[in-house]
This record gives C-alpha cells, sequence and structure tokens, in this order.
C-alpha cells in the first residue's frame, strides 16, 4: 500500500498531512509514503527530513496522485486535484460534508473512498482520530497568546514598585476542547478566568482547569448525546446576553469558540456588546470561519472598532505543531483500519462508515446518528420493582433480631439460675472477650491474615498455664507427666509462633 | 513469690497486651509493635504464674520449656513461606494435645476431688466440653497437616450416612458425659477415654470429608477450635487470661473463616458439610472460540507498551516459585517508568493472606500489593494483566453465568483491562473444575508453560 502526501494548493494553508515523525510510523505501520515536493516547507519539514525518515519525493502533484492508494491531505481537494485523483483511491482530509454537497458528489462521481476526518463521531473509541479536538486545542492555546500580543499590557497582577498592575480578565465563551484549552493557557499566564457555556456538564471542568463557571437563573441543560450543545430556548438566549451585557463592561479579553456542526456559527457577542467594552480590549473569534460568535468579526482579518477594540478573525495555525498532531490522528485512523497489510474498509465500523462520506461512487452522509452516549442512560427502573420486597425483609430482619435478643437474654437467665457466680463471672469476661475480639480482628488488614494465624497460634499457647498449675513435685505423679507434655507442646506453639510471625512481618516492606 | 492480686493484676495486664497485638495487625506500620507486645504479654503471664504461689516441679517447667523453645526456633527458623499452611496446621493441632492434656490433669488434680454438688457437675462438663474440643482439634488439625502437605490425598473422603454417623456420635458423647459425672472420685476417666476417643475420631473425619480448595476455610476454623479449646481450660480452671486469651483467638479463627467463605461466595455450613456446593441445575454455558497463544517476546512487547500493568497471581505462581523472577520483572518495569501492582484475591493461596507473604517474602514492597476491592476499579484503565498460576478467581463465568458451580463468587474482573495475558501450565481447569470463558475473550492472550520458566524468558526480552 503506498500512501501519498501532497502538497496543499490553498495559500492560506500551512500544514500538511504527514511529518517525518508520522512518516516513520506509517512505515512501521507497513506503509510505503510518497511526498510531494515543498510540502512540509510551510510548515518548517524540509524534504531533507522526510527522505531521512525514510520517504520518497514526488516531483509534483499528478506524479504524485498516480503513484498513491491512500492520500492524506489537510484541507478538502479542490476540483484541479479531483482531476489527478482516480478510482478507489482513498482520500483522508477535512470536508465539511454538511456545507459540501456538490464536492462530494464530484469525489464519488470519480469513484474516490473520501473520509472526512471532521466527521469521525466523538465516541471514547475515536478521540485519538479526532482532528477537531487536537485542532482546536491549538486554537485554544494560540487565541489566548495572539490575544495577549494585541492586548498593551500584562495579563497577569504584579504589584512593583512603580505601583500596582490589576490581572486581565478574559471571558471565555463556550467550553469545549477549545475553550478548555484556552483557559488553561489564559490561567497559566496569570490572568483572571470566567467561562460560560450552556452544557451544565462542564462546569466541573471548567473549574478543574481554574476559571469560574458563569451561569444564568435559568435551568436548561444545553447537553445533547453528540457531546456538542444544541440550540436554546429564548429565554435563556434573553438572560446569557443580559450577563454578557454585564461582563462586557469589565472584561478585558473575550475568547468565543462557539460553533454547531453543520450550521453558522450562533451570535453571542452583539454589537452593543462590543460598543460596552473599554478601549484596548480585545475579542478573539475561533468561530470566524464558520460567520463568527461575534457580530462584528470580519473573518481573516485583524482590525480595531472605532471604541478601540481588536477583534481577531484569523489565528496562525502553528503549522509544525498542527501537523504533527493532524498526522498523528490520521496514523491512528489508519492503524484502526487494519494497517497496510490488512487494510479494508469495514463500512461495519462505527467509526468509518459515519467518516466514509463517499464509498464505491455513492455518497454516504449524513451519516445515521450516534447511539445515546452511554453515561446519559436513563435511570435503570428495576432497583424500584425490588424495593417492596427489600422493605418488608428489612422489617422481616428487624423483628427476627428482636426474638433472636430475646431469646438470648432468656438463655442467660436460665444459665445465671442454674450456675454458681463464680462460673457467671468467668462467662462475662468469655462474652466480653469474644465481642472484643471481634471487634478487633475484623479491623486487620487482609494482608496479614497470614502474620494474623501465627500470632493466634502463639498467643493460644496460652494454655501453658494450664500446664504450670498442674505440675507436680513427683515425676511418678501422672499429672507431671500430663503436664510436662502440655507446657512442652504449648511452649513450641509460642516459641515458634511468635518466631515465625516476626520473620514474617520482616519481610514486609514498603 | 507474689501475691495473687499481683498476679491478678498481671494477668489483666497480660490480656491487655494480647488485644493490642492482635489490634496492631490492622496495619504493616504497626504489626513488628504488635507482635511484641503479645511477646511481652506473654512472658508476662508465664512469669506471674511461675512465681506465684502452688506451683511444684519448677525444674520439669523449666526443662520441658527450654526443650520446646529449641525446637520451636528450629521449626520456625527453617519453614518455607510456602509451607506455612502446614505449619500453623500442625501449631493448631498442639494447642488441641495440650487442652486434652490439662483437661485430664485437671480431672486428676487433687483440688477437683474436694469440690462438690453444682460446682463439681459444672467442673467436671468443662472438662468434658474442653477435652471433645481439643481432641477434635487435635487431630483435625493434624488431618488438615497431612492434606496439605500432600501426605494425605486432598480429595475429599465422602461416605453415605457421615451426617447420621457425627449425630450418633456426638449424642453419645453427651450421654458419656451425663455417665461421667455421676462417678464418685476419679472412677470415670474410663468414660473420659472413650469420649476422647470419639472426638478424635470425629476431627479426622470431619477434615477428610474436606476437598484441596476449602482448605484456607478449615485451617481458619481449626484455628477458631483451638482457642475455643483455650478458652475450654480457662473455664476449668477458673483463669480468666486463658478464657480472655482463647475467646480473642476463637473469633480471630471464626471471623477468618466468614472471610474465606464470602470470598467463595459459599456458606460456612457447606463448607463444614463437605461437597462443592450444591449442584448447579442447568447446563453450564457453553464456551465457544478461540484460544490465542502468545511467545514470551510479543509478551514483552506488549509490556513494553503498557502504561499501567496489574500481576495477579494465584496459587500456581508460588508451586512454580515464580515469584522471584516476577519481582525481577516488576523492578524492570518500574525503572521504565511503568506502574506496576498486584491484584489479590481472598482465597489465593492457602491460606487467609498467603499470597501478601509469599509475595513479600520474594521482596515485593507491600504498599503495590492491592485488595481484590481495591484493583477492581483500576483495571479498566490497566493496559496490560498477568494472570500468573490463577484460574478460578479471573473466571468471568462466576458473574454471568448463572450454572456455572461459581457463581456469585466475587472475582477479579481482569477482562476489563485493554489485554490479559494468562500464564497457564495447560488448559486443565482450577479446583472447582470449571471452564474459564476468560481465555476464550478476544483481548486474552495465553502463554503455556512452566510459570517461573516463561517469566525468566520474558525478563530476558525487556
Amino acid at each position: 500500500m503506498k500512501v501519498g502526501v501532497p502538497k496543499e494548493i490553498s495559500s492560506s494553508e500551512k500544514r500538511v498531512g504527514a511529518t517525518p515523525k508520522t512518516i516513520r510510523r506509517l512505515i512501521k505501520q507497513g506503509f510505503k509514503v510518497s511526498v510531494e515536493k515543498d510540502a512540509g516547507t510551510l510548515a518548517n519539514y524540509t524534504d531533507q527530513s522526510y527522505v531521512e525518515a525514510g520517504a520518497t519525493i514526488a516531483a509534483d502533484a499528478s506524479e504524485l496522485y498516480k503513484g498513491s492508494d491512500i492520500i492524506l491531505k489537510v484541507q478538502a481537494v479542490k476540483e484541479s486535484e479531483i482531476d489527478l485523483m482516480k478510482k478507489d483511491q482513498v482520500m483522508l482530509s477535512y470536508l465539511q460534508p454538511a456545507q459540501n454537497m456538490d464536492l462530494l458528489k464530484k469525489l464519488a462521481d470519480k469513484g474516490v473512498n473520501a473520509i472526512a476526518m471532521d466527521a469521525i463521531p466523538r465516541i471514547s473509541r475515536a478521540q485519538k482520530m479526532d482532528v477537531l479536538s487536537s485542532m482546536a486545542n491549538i486554537a485554544g492555546y494560540r487565541s489566548v497568546v495572539e490575544a495577549a500580543n494585541h492586548y498593551g499590557r500584562f495579563l497577569n497582577g504584579q504589584i512593583t514598585a512603580a505601583g500596582k498592575v490589576n490581572p486581565a480578565k478574559v471571558l471565555v465563551i463556550g467550553a469545549g476542547v477549545a475553550g478548555l484549552a484556552a483557559i488553561g493557557t489564559a490561567r497559566s499566564l496569570g490572568a483572571i478566568v470566567m467561562a460560560f457555556d450552556t452544557r451544565m456538564e462542564v462546569a466541573e471542568q471548567i473549574e478543574s482547569m481554574g476559571a469560574s463557571f458563569l451561569t444564568v437563573d435559568i435551568e436548561e441543560d444545553g447537553s445533547t448525546a453528540s457531546g456538542y450543545s444544541k440550540v436554546m430556548s429564548e429565554a435563556f438566549i434573553k438572560a446569557e446576553m443580559e450577563l454578557f451585557s454585564e461582563q462586557a463592561k469589565d472584561v478585558d479579553i473575550v475568547i468565543t469558540t462557539a460553533q454547531i456542526p453543520g450550521r453558522p456559527a450562533p451570535k453571542l457577542w452583539m454589537d452593543y456588546h462590543v460598543a460596552a467594552m473599554k478601549a484596548g480590549s480585545v475579542i478573539v473569534d475561533l468561530a470566524a470561519s464558520s460567520g463568527g460568535n461575534c457580530t462584528q468579526t470580519k473573518n481573516g482579518e485583524v482590525y480595531t472598532t472605532d471604541n478601540g477594540v481588536t477583534i481577531l478573525g484569523k489565528l496562525d495555525q502553528l503549522p509544525a505543531q498542527a501537523s504533527q498532531l493532524f498526522g498523528n490522528n490520521l496514523c491512528h485512523l489508519l492503524d484502526d483500519m487494519g494497517k497496510a497489510e490488512h487494510f479494508k474498509i469495514d463500512m461495519e465500523d462505527d467509526v468509518v462508515k459515519r467518516a466514509m462520506v463517499t464509498y464505491n461512487g455513492k455518497v454516504n452522509w449524513p451519516p445515521e446518528p450516534l447511539p445515546v452516549s452511554p453515561q446519559k442512560k436513563s435511570v435503570d427502573p428495576e432497583p424500584e420493582l425490588h424495593s417492596a420486597p427489600a422493605e418488608s425483609k428489612k422489617e422481616k430482619s428487624i423483628w427476627a433480631s428482636l426474638i433472636n435478643l430475646a431469646m438470648i437474654g432468656l438463655g442467660l437467665h436460665l444459665l445465671a439460675y442454674v450456675a454458681p457466680p463464680e462460673f457467671m463471672g468467668h462467662f462475662t469476661v468469655f462474652v466480653l472477650s469474644v465481642f472484643i475480639g471481634w471487634q478487633v480482628i475484623w479491623n486487620v488488614s487482609h494482608s496479614l491474615h497470614t502474620p494474623l494465624m501465627a500470632v493466634t497460634n502463639a498467643i493460644s499457647g496460652i494454655i501453658i498455664i494450664g500446664g504450670l498449675l498442674q505440675t507436680q513435685d513427683n515425676l511418678s505423679d501422672p499429672m507431671t507427666v500430663l503436664a510436662f507434655v502440655a507446657i512442652l507442646v504449648a511452649s513450641i506453639n509460642i516459641v515458634g509462633g511468635f518466631f515465625v510471625t516476626h520473620r514474617m512481618l520482616k519481610m514486609f516492606r514498603k | 513469690m507474689i501475691s495473687s492480686q499481683i498476679q491478678l493484676a498481671s494477668y489483666l495486664f497480660a490480656s491487655i497486651l494480647f488485644i493490642l497485638s492482635l489490634g496492631g495487625l490492622s496495619s504493616q506500620e504497626s504489626a513488628k509493635k504488635g507482635v511484641l507486645y503479645g511477646i511481652v504479654g506473654m512472658i508476662i503471664a508465664i512469669l506471674s504464674t511461675v512465681l506465684g504461689e502452688g506451683i511444684h516441679g519448677h525444674i520439669y517447667i523449666i526443662v520441658a520449656i527450654v526443650i520446646a523453645s529449641l525446637i520451636g526456633v528450629a521449626v520456625a527458623r527453617k519453614v518455607e513461606m510456602t509451607s506455612m499452611p502446614q505449619l500453623v496446621a500442625i501449631l493448631h493441632s498442639f494447642v488441641g494435645l495440650a487442652a486434652v492434656l490439662v483437661g485430664f490433669g485437671s480431672y486428676l488434680d487433687p483440688h477437683t476431688q474436694e469440690l462438690s454438688g453444682t460446682l463439681r457437675n459444672i467442673h467436671l462438663v468443662e472438662v468434658f466440653i474442653g477435652v471433645f474440643i481439643g481432641g477434635l482439634t487435635f487431630t483435625g488439625s493434624i488431618v488438615a497437616w497431612g492434606k496439605l502437605d500432600g501426605k494425605i490425598r486432598s480429595k475429599p473422603l465422602i461416605y453415605p450416612g457421615r451426617h447420621a454417623v457425627n449425630i450418633i456420635l456426638v449424642m453419645s458423647c453427651v450421654v458419656l458425659c451425663y455417665l461421667f459425672i455421676g462417678m464418685e472420685g476419679t472412677n470415670g476417666i474410663g468414660y473420659l477415654y472413650v469420649m476422647t476417643a470419639i472426638s478424635f475420631f470425629i476431627g479426622v473425619m470431619l477434615v477428610m470429608a474436606i476437598g484441596g480448595a476449602d482448605m484456607p476455610v478449615v485451617v481458619s476454623m481449626l484455628n477458631s477450635y483451638s482457642g475455643w479449646a483455650a478458652a475450654a481450660a480457662g473455664f476449668m480452671l477458673g483463669n480468666d487470661l486463658l478464657i480472655v486469651t482463647g475467646a480473642l483467638v476463637g473469633s480471630s479463627g471464626a471471623i477468618l473463616s466468614i472471610i474465606m467463605c464470602e470470598a467463595m461466595n459459599r456458606s460456612f455450613w457447606s463448607v463444614i458439610f463437605g461437597g462443592f456446593g450444591e449442584t448447579p441445575k442447568g447446563k453450564q454455558a457453553e464456551v465457544t472460540g478461540d484460544v490465542q497463544a502468545v511467545d514470551h517476546e510479543e509478551v514483552s512487547d506488549l509490556l513494553k507498551e503498557a502504561k499501567s500493568v496489574v500481576i495477579v497471581p494465584g496459587y500456581g505462581m508460588a508451586v512454580a516459585k515464580a515469584q522471584y523472577p516476577v519481582y525481577d520483572m516488576v523492578d524492570r518495569l518500574k525503572k521504565e517508568g511503568k506502574t506496576v501492582r498486584f491484584g489479590i484475591h481472598p482465597v489465593a493461596g492457602r491460606l487467609p493472606g498467603h499470597m501478601n507473604v509469599l509475595l513479600a517474602e520474594a521482596n515485593v514492597p507491600y504498599d503495590i500489593v492491592l485488595e481484590m476491592e481495591e484493583i477492581n476499579d483500576d483495571l479498566s484503565e490497566t493496559d496490560v494483566v498477568l494472570v500468573i498460576g490463577a484460574n478460578d478467581i479471573v473466571n468471568p463465568g462466576a458473574e454471568t453465568d448463572p450454572n456455572s458451580p461459581i457463581y456469585g463468587m466475587p472475582v477479579i474482573q481482569v477482562w476489563n483491562a485493554e489485554t490479559v495475558i494468562v500464564m497457564k501450565r495447560s488448559m486443565a481447569t482450577g479446583y472447582a473444575g470449571v471452564q474459564n470463558p476468560l481465555f476464550f475473550k478476544d483481548n486474552t492472550r495465553m502463554l503455556y508453560g512452566d510459570a517461573k520458566d516463561s517469566v525468566t524468558k520474558i525478563n530476558g526480552f525487556l
């Protein structure tokens, strides 16, 4: 199986589908890899480094496409590239299938089996192949770094000889992968971070990253089975807008990350929010490419509004890092599909059948919905069915234990009636000792049960006292013989038991 | 000579020390101190008795203790940790024997002859019960020792009508007791002899009827009996120290038996009365599928890639003496920064806690040795589980197949890990004779061969 890595033709795309590191992995999986000349230049990977990793270099795109069974790309292919492709070629890249129906049809007509990396379902098994997560992580990090660059102040609070500096306040809207990464980065730069999300379940994650969770007073959970959030009710949105208005006056940096797959990004930061912000504040809109969360965002541009707010509609991609992670995602998917030797498109597989947007000349979109995520299973009704009998059982057991106690009490009184007081004294000691023993022994660690048996062996040698009391002066007395043997065996117990316990405990070490 | 008040105070002090001694075993840190308390308590008890009033024949006492100490130290030094169950069993038999002897001694004691009326009757009943418990502890423990040591075959000896025979024997002891009390002076000794013989016989038959897998329960039970025997001797002699100590030991053994039974999902009575539980009602679920065998190098590769490894040892590991190379492996893996832990099932080994001792002997630090409940939750995040010489305790059928004889027994859920490697000599079944569906699971790999050999070979690749 031959894997080909073409150069991205879009001028704004600096990433590449494979790095020398991921190529080593692919070769280990059994693939042969060729890379188009200069494919990695923009991401700082030289052709030389690809050759060192074991790849061959293809002089141009047509040569590369001709000789490859599998194509690893970042951006969706353009018309000119489709012309170079051939039937049954497998292609892995971003495709935005929801917005690109025409492109899918063209790929299907050509007989290309295309896998949309942005359609990998969000299930735990597929996390390692999820390019949206890995890229969002980078975007989240970068959003804070670029915001700090445009924000003309420190992010952390300081007390210097020249005066006190207040820490910057950062508001992160949407706590997905990008949002959480932004929170973590902003926190580590020393800013005060607040975060908003419609999904209640992320509150804990937000707080664990060190931000405070902002919420509105309306109980509505935006979580869905797919892991993305849903569109909220009108009342909720109104409350949300009021909350943002309040925050707008106060915060220095706003980072918005709210995106709903297959739809334009929701408008969350309105004109009046921007107007309310202080001069010098920064807005980073990570949803710029799908329309932007902020009404004033211009996709692909950075500009400053009339009231001095800088709005970032584009981010640097950190191409070297991003290519590495993206390439890893692709490797994981190919690994899952059987590596080179057993490479197979398994349309029964949960991941493949959803991401394989064109297959055997047909468009395979939209995919069937994901099964409900397992943690969200409705409560099992079974316990309730059983609760009634369990309760009556409990009641019964209370009665049973009362009756038992009564019997024991009666038995003890009968015993006291026939037994002399001396016996009752000993009996009291006996019963109390059993109870003490019961309490003490349950606390013994399981791992020390063998030493426990050896110690009880030793201390049950206390029966030696019987022998000691019975020994007589005269060896011809049978009592002396009996006592002698009793002392002998009991002492073996005492000495042997303690000694072996000591030996065992000495072996236990941390 | 010390006064009887001082003696009583010393006994009380010794009792407290014994309780502290057992309490000390609640953790490894305090355990050594616990043993020290026990030794001090014992010395105080013996000294205050010997120095008390009415003690004769000091020379015999000293000779007996000296001889016994030499024997005790010699045995305790030499014993191998795999043979601990045998040592424990034989020490139980000594307590039983001592209880019988003290019982006879107490009957022959001239002080007994001076008693009359209810006091005498009660005393004689105490003697009778003490000798009975002592007798059956004595022979039962000897048989248990023989079975553990392989001198007696471990298959249960079950004959029809044995419950009826046992009941008749116990009833006849009650009758003998009645006759025994009725005899003047020491004339009842004949009845005492007959009863002793019967109790010896019951002890033998009781343990003969129990199979090899249930030995941990039996040893714990005999541990309990040896305590009750000591307590009965305490009643005979009117000695509270003996009663307290006997009661402590008795309840300790009882608790261990309960823990063992719970770990095997067996009722205490079904163990005592023999047989492996009830026969299952339906047919066991058929086990289908292929086993996937691996070689040593593949196992070492799996281990190298793993971040977190759990080792589940069974008695097979101890038999093969594989714990030393296993520790070597653990050491190598830990040096590479991997998390390595052990998961111990309560019935792994032949005594409660036996596996912990065997691992401790091989230098495994106890803080990486976890109990079943502690490890089960973590297994889903474990990359590789190594099952070494264990079978029934990792059988998923215990949770899923209601027709399995071991259904309901708590097991270590190794199959939740990403990969399970089972080291086994062959595809034979475990003690319970149950096929193990674990071997046929997709994420299970089998490595055949002697455990020690295999682990040493794997170490070669690491």
